[in-house]
């Protein structure tokens, strides 16, 4: 086991590396955060390049890259290019939190809604139920959540607020809180996440009942299921000791896997309701050129994809004792 | 006797048609698509307006007779625009599932077959692949890349081959020890020879399985750049992706402008994934590959964080 988990390790960290040097070459390829600088008339090309001096762009792009390196191993992210050199840990911080809040929230709705339905398509499989989840899942799974998110904005936003007569609509489309709002306020929030997580949780639920129906039915179609059946074990227990319990095996590390992807997953839907999280965060800083945050948020988001999929094998292994991922 | 004859009689092809055919929602899902690609390969013929043609007098206007979905801001008609969006979407698709599913079914093969050191190298890079947050490297990538169609598919490609290279490699591993594979080796069959002409065959139903679900995840990662201004840029042509991020800021006037390319999207895909369903039944194929590993489930799940 403890070899393994430092394979992994080892592995990776050279991976990490690469990423980092081609993002950093990437994000000074294609954008400079001082553009809307050359553009203003007003300031002086001397000006202008002792800024660029100042942030440190007049250097060799390797001698930057080994320094931001230096000082990202020993913890230190820099300063943003763009905000005033404000630090990037606080941005970052800030915006890992409110994407983990979505996650989180949203994975487990969708976990309970769509193991409850998988079961049930499975155990009442090819009902008119079983059928209507199916269509729906496929639906689920075949919407751009993009899209989604702004139907939603659309009928909670406008139809639903003109149908009903009510001046601010239902649900907010857009943001964190209301504007105005100080400080933290349970409610407003709430109201806020609503949509994102709504939007987010549709085609969560499309494919864990899938996944659950399916792993439902393949243990249900097993020896210690028909050995539990023929000790006279009622039918409900049956089902749901002995064949609902073990279906949750897979279906939790596939959620868990799939949890990793979503860390670096929620650009489309940060960005539709301008919820400010890693996402918005990536896509600012690659449009921005702002490498720093930029570099930052990739790194972080690769290291937790990573350790999220490392977590998702080792508990594998553990509710599973017929795979012991160290004998690989 | 008959009876066993005529089974016999049956190529194995006919056998998977006809249990393809023998659910109606998969039938239906075949002739939606043959349908929608019909329309958007015959743009030029039954559009009702030319590719980008304005008609500047009727700016947002809504759907009427003239324009049976509206207008958008510079008064190319809806339906025209989905229709010849349509292609590009449609063609990406087809191109990045087949292109990812070559190479995603050369690097299965060749580890599955050759095993050893050339095994662990090459599942290595592909779980090292499968283990980025792959919606971030897919716009990292087109970002640094240009906004043309080929662009976009060298993307989704380069990052869209990794879940069929495992699920081949896993299948491959299964057939190299039957007896067939061993005859052929004994009668002196090269490598080559033995994995494209023996176990190439064998593979065609996980394949076929891939490719519809990467025709469906590649729609809709084409739309997902082309909504975040990385995919085909709309002064090149339109796309149903581009025309709902253009169109987003006109969604509380003309909701039409995002609802009509959305649901060409939702109907394609859908259609896609249903065919992609039946083609899994009719070859049944188990959604994974794996023979022994009962509890592991597909590696659809990978494709879908591309979506989000």
């Amino acid at each position: 086991m403890a070899r393994y988990v430092l394979t992994r390790f080892a592995t990776t960290v050279p991976i990490l590396l690469a990423i980092s040097l081609a993002v950093f070459w990437g994000a000074n390829q294609v954008a400079d955060p001082t553009v809307s600088l050359t553009l203003n008339p007003r300031i002086a090309p001397e000006a202008l390049a002792e800024y660029r001096d100042h942030l440190g762009l007049g250097e060799p792009l390797m001698s930057r890259y080994l320094g931001w390196l230096a000082n990202f191993v020993q913890g230190d992210l820099g300063t943003s290019l763009v905000q005033n050199g404000a630090d990037v840990w606080p941005i970052v911080r800030t915006a890992v939190a409110n994407t983990l809040v979505l996650i989180v929230i949203a994975v487990a709705l969708s976990l309970a809604v769509g193991i409850t339905i998988g079961a049930v398509s499975a155990i009442r499989r090819g009902s008119l139920a079983d059928n209507a989840a199916t269509l729906v899942s496929f639906v689920g799974i075949s919407t751009p959540v993009f899209w989604l998110g702004l139907m939603l904005q659309l009928f909670f936003g406008l139809y639903l607020a003109n149908w009903l007569g009510i001046a601010p609509p239902l649900l907010p489309t857009a943001g964190l809180y209301s504007p105005g709002q100080q400080g933290f306020d349970l409610v407003d929030r709430a109201r806020h996440l609503a949509l994102p997580v709504l939007a987010l949780s549709w085609q969560l639920v499309a494919v864990y009942s899938r996944y659950m129906r399916a792993s439902l039915l393949d243990v249900m179609s097993s020896d210690h299921i028909r050995a539990a059946r023929g000790r006279g074990l009622p039918e409900r227990t049956v089902v749901i000791r002995h064949g609902v319990r073990n279906a949750l095996i897979p279906v939790s590390t596939q959620a868990a896997t799939d949890a990793g992807q979503l860390v670096g997953g929620l650009i489309v839907t940060e960005q539709v309701f301008q919820y400010p999280g890693m996402g918005r965060l990536f896509l600012d800083a690659l449009f921005g050129g702002d490498y720093p945050v930029l570099l930052a948020s990739v790194m972080i988001t690769a290291t937790a994809v990573f350790a999220i999929n490392l977590a998702a094998d080792l508990f594998y292994g553990v509710l599973d004792p017929r795979i012991r991922r160290g004998t690989r | 006797m008959a009876p066993a004859e005529a089974v016999l009689a049956e190529r194995p092809m006919e056998v998977v048609w006809r249990r393809f055919a023998s659910r109606r929602l998969s039938i239906v899902a075949l002739a939606a698509l043959v349908i929608i690609s019909a329309a958007v390969a015959g743009a030029d013929v039954i559009a009702p307006y030319e590719l980008g043609q304005q008609n500047l007098n009727r700016v947002l206007a809504p759907p009427g007779r003239d324009f049976l979905l509206g207008t958008d801001t510079l008064g190319r008609d809806t339906l025209s625009q989905v229709l010849f969006g349509g292609r590009i979407s449609l063609a990406i698709g087809l191109s990045v599932a087949s292109i990812a599913s070559v190479f995603g079914t050369f690097v299965g093969l060749v580890a599955g077959y050759q095993g050893g050191r050339i095994d662990a190298v090459l599942m290595r890079f592909t779980d090292t692949l499968l283990a980025l947050p792959l919606l971030m490297m897919i716009v990292l990538l087109a970002r640094i890349l240009g906004d043309s169609p080929a662009d976009v598919i060298l993307v989704l490609s380069v990052l869209g081959w990794m879940p069929l290279a495992r699920i081949i490699r896993a299948k491959t591993l299964a057939l190299r020890e039957q007896e067939f594979i061993v005859a052929a080796r004994s009668m002196g069959a090269g490598s080559a020879r033995i994995m494209f002409r023996h176990l190439l065959p064998n593979l065609i139903g996980e394949i076929s399985v891939a490719v519809s679900l990467a025709v469906a995840g590649a729609i809709l990662a084409e739309s997902v750049l082309s909504f975040l201004g990385l995919g085909v840029s709309a002064a090149h042509t339109p796309t149903w992706g581009n025309m709902i991020g253009g169109n987003e800021g006109f969604m509380t006037v003309e909701p039409w402008l995002v609802w009509a390319p959305g649901l060409a999207i939702v109907v394609t895909v859908l259609a896609v994934n249903y065919i992609g369903d039946g083609l899994r039944d009719a070859f049944d194929v188990r959604s994974d590959g794996r023979e022994r590993q009962p509890h592991r489930l597909s590696s659809r799940g990978a494709s879908t964080g591309s979506r989000r």
